[in-house]
């Protein structure tokens, strides 16, 4: 009786099929690493100057270019319009929501915009909000993000100082500067002309490394 | 069949009139009313006995006429007093003996037509029409089927003014949210069955509380698309009265809609994703409660010097953007609101959270402005690296002489 019953359920476990990637719009990251996920959550880290925020930028340039809406939940009030539309962002297809410093503030903002659905990229900026009070975030509330952007065509990317989302990021990127390219002789007629940074792949764990190289606005 | 009243300075009157018979009416011109009354035998029986109704409704003295067509039944109504049935096929003999002058004639074809010696109806009627047409023209021959009670032509319903209000006095002033959003629910709810019936949506929805002090409450929600989902409109009304709470109990709700075309979208597969409207509102209104109104929209960047310079507008999703310009990676500013007091003593920079040597720097560049105004800004800036690596932007304020970090390059 009971085989006859498994028999007739189909225990076939379905394969997740391979989540569409978003591209970055720099030539160098996209080739190594195609793009980041969508529907899963993305963790951007490092250290100030390692490129984070241009990363970022160059993603939510790509999607605003593609027609899709995103989101910036800037917890530390730290978003240059004037850098970002430097950038390539679409300012008018960008909804920025500024939390003052705010982290928990800034998890409910994102929580809700993934709930109500409908953005290309929905953007949270740690990377300004004290290591201390990111560590405090809780490991129930990445897991409520991670569960919200499932199965939904949204990015979710998270930048921040140190890996926090942990288990919860699908794709982490660990950015660090490898070059400052000044121009000029030291001490006279200086200009930043760029920094080259390098973007390291945490998970999946298959190292990979893209080089960037991102020009100053002077 | 059509019914026309008519009474000298009383058309408010003669419209509640004839709205009382039928739904189609129209006000022909400011002292005259036509109605369509097909269908009207069955409640009142015959012609004769419908004009009575209607004279008698009309509570005034008024002339009612009753014709095939409204045009016979404006003339008659206007030319013969009390109540006239214009016999359907005889209309040009009923109306023979009115003056042309009731035609309302243009001033050429009236002098035209007194020349002639064309006084009345029948006159006018009896001339030949290809002579007519020939000498005055389309006007002419519109007068003389007029004239012949031949002119046929639908009615052009008078609109009456829409409002999609409601309102309810309260039994017993009420102090707390919960139980004005129940009376909230079932007004919102009648508003937009009313909206639904006329095809319409609300693009605005406004709210009055009657206070029990005698004051009034009022808030408005601008909507950025026509939307007619009442449980969206309570949930918005909701947020923002616990954003803006009454001062005192309520002892009267009105809710007013300002109706709008309701929004029609072409979904095709290729179109990009974008949040649902009425969603999209909701969610912005749920984190503007968190963050607070003003942080919450969509930069817009102002044709302005300044450093930082830029002003929040209202997200929404109807806007079409421009595609992006191919240029390469720009390295991107994190800005610090507000700008971080630093001291530079020789080459060595201190702040909170950020100390270290400069070892490379470039600058200063000298930016000024609004010294016409009472807000100016003078100050030159530098890029700088650090020992750690960290590149920021410092600049010195050359009105107060004091050092600021105001953002990293990342």
């Amino acid at each position: 009786m009971a085989s006859a019953l498994l028999q007739t359920i189909d225990f076939k476990l379905h394969e997740r099929p391979a989540p569409d990637l978003l591209p970055s719009g720099i030539a160098r990251f996209d080739a190594v690493f195609g793009g980041v996920l969508r529907g899963c959550v993305t963790d951007i880290f490092g250290p100030a100057s390692s490129g984070r925020t241009s990363l970022l930028f160059s993603l939510i340039s790509e999607a605003t270019a593609r027609e899709e809406f995103c989101a910036v939940v800037d917890a530390g009030d730290a978003f240059d319009p004037k850098s970002a539309a430097a950038s390539g962002v679409v300012l008018n297809r960008l909804l920025w929501i500024r939390c003052g410093g705010n982290a928990e503030h800034a998890l409910r903002a994102t929580d809700l915009l993934l709930q109500a659905g409908g953005f290309g990229l929905v953007a949270m900026d740690l990377g300004d909000i004290a290591p201390a009070t990111a560590r405090r975030i809780s490991l129930a509330s990445w897991y409520r993000l991670r569960r919200a952007v499932e199965n939904t065509p949204t990015v979710l990317v998270v930048v921040e100082r140190a890996p926090h989302a942990r288990a919860c990021a699908q794709f982490a990127v660990e950015c660090a500067r490898s070059r400052v390219k000044w121009s000029g002789a030291p001490g006279c007629s200086q200009l930043l002309r760029s920094v080259e940074c390098a973007a390291d792949r945490r998970k999946p764990l298959r190292p990979a490394c893209a080089e960037m190289e991102a020009h100053a606005l002077r | 069949m059509f019914a026309c009243i008519h009474a000298p300075g009383e058309a408010e009157r003669l419209i509640a009139c004839a709205q009382d018979f039928s739904p189609i009416l129209e006000q022909t011109d400011a002292d005259t009313v036509t109605l369509d009354i097909d269908g009207l035998e069955h409640l009142f029986g015959s012609v004769h006995d419908i004009a009575h109704a209607i004279a008698r409704r009309a509570g005034i003295p008024v002339n009612v006429a009753v014709a095939a067509n409204p045009d016979a039944a404006f003339h008659a109504a206007r030319g013969f007093s009390g109540t006239s049935i214009v016999p359907q096929g005889d209309e040009a003999k009923f109306l023979a003996s009115l003056p042309v002058a009731l035609l309302s004639p243009s001033e050429e074809t009236a002098e035209t037509l007194a020349r002639w010696g064309v006084r009345t109806f029948r006159d006018l009627a009896a001339l030949p029409d290809l002579g007519v047409a020939a000498r005055l023209g389309e006007e002419g021959v519109r007068l003389q089927l007029l004239a012949r009670g031949d002119h046929e032509r639908p009615l052009v319903p008078a609109e009456a003014p829409q409002r999609f209000e409601e309102e309810m006095e309260l039994e017993y002033p009420v102090e707390l949210l919960e139980p004005l959003l129940f009376v909230l629910a079932r007004l919102l709810g009648d508003v937009c069955r009313r909206l639904e019936d006329h095809s319409l949506a609300a693009i605005g929805l406004r709210v009055r509380l009657l206070l029990e002090n005698a004051s009034q409450h009022e808030r408005s929600i601008r909507l950025p698309v026509p939307m007619r989902n009442p449980r969206v409109f309570l949930k918005l009304i909701e947020l923002d009265l616990e954003k803006h709470p009454p001062a005192a109990p309520v002892v009267k709700v009105t809710i007013a809609t300002d109706p709008a075309k309701p929004r029609t979208t072409q979904n095709g597969l290729f179109i990009p994703l974008a949040p649902e409207p009425e969603k999209l509102e909701l969610t912005l209104a749920r984190i503007a409660k968190v963050v607070g109104e003003e942080n919450v929209g969509s930069p817009e960047l102002v044709d302005t010097h300044r450093p930082g310079a830029f002003r929040m507008r209202p997200f929404g999703v109807k806007q079409q953007g421009t595609g992006r310009n191919a240029c390469p990676t720009q390295l991107a500013f994190r800005v610090f609101r507000p700008p971080v007091a630093a001291k530079l003593q020789a080459d060595f920079l201190s702040a909170p959270g950020i100390r270290g040597k400069i070892v490379r720097q470039a600058g200063p560049w000298r930016t000024s402005g609004d010294w016409w105004s009472a807000d100016p800004w003078v100050r030159d800036e530098w890029d700088i690296e650090l020992t750690d690596g960290a590149l920021y932007r410092i600049y010195c304020d050359a009105q107060t002489c004091r050092w600021f970090i105001e953002g990293s390059y990342d």
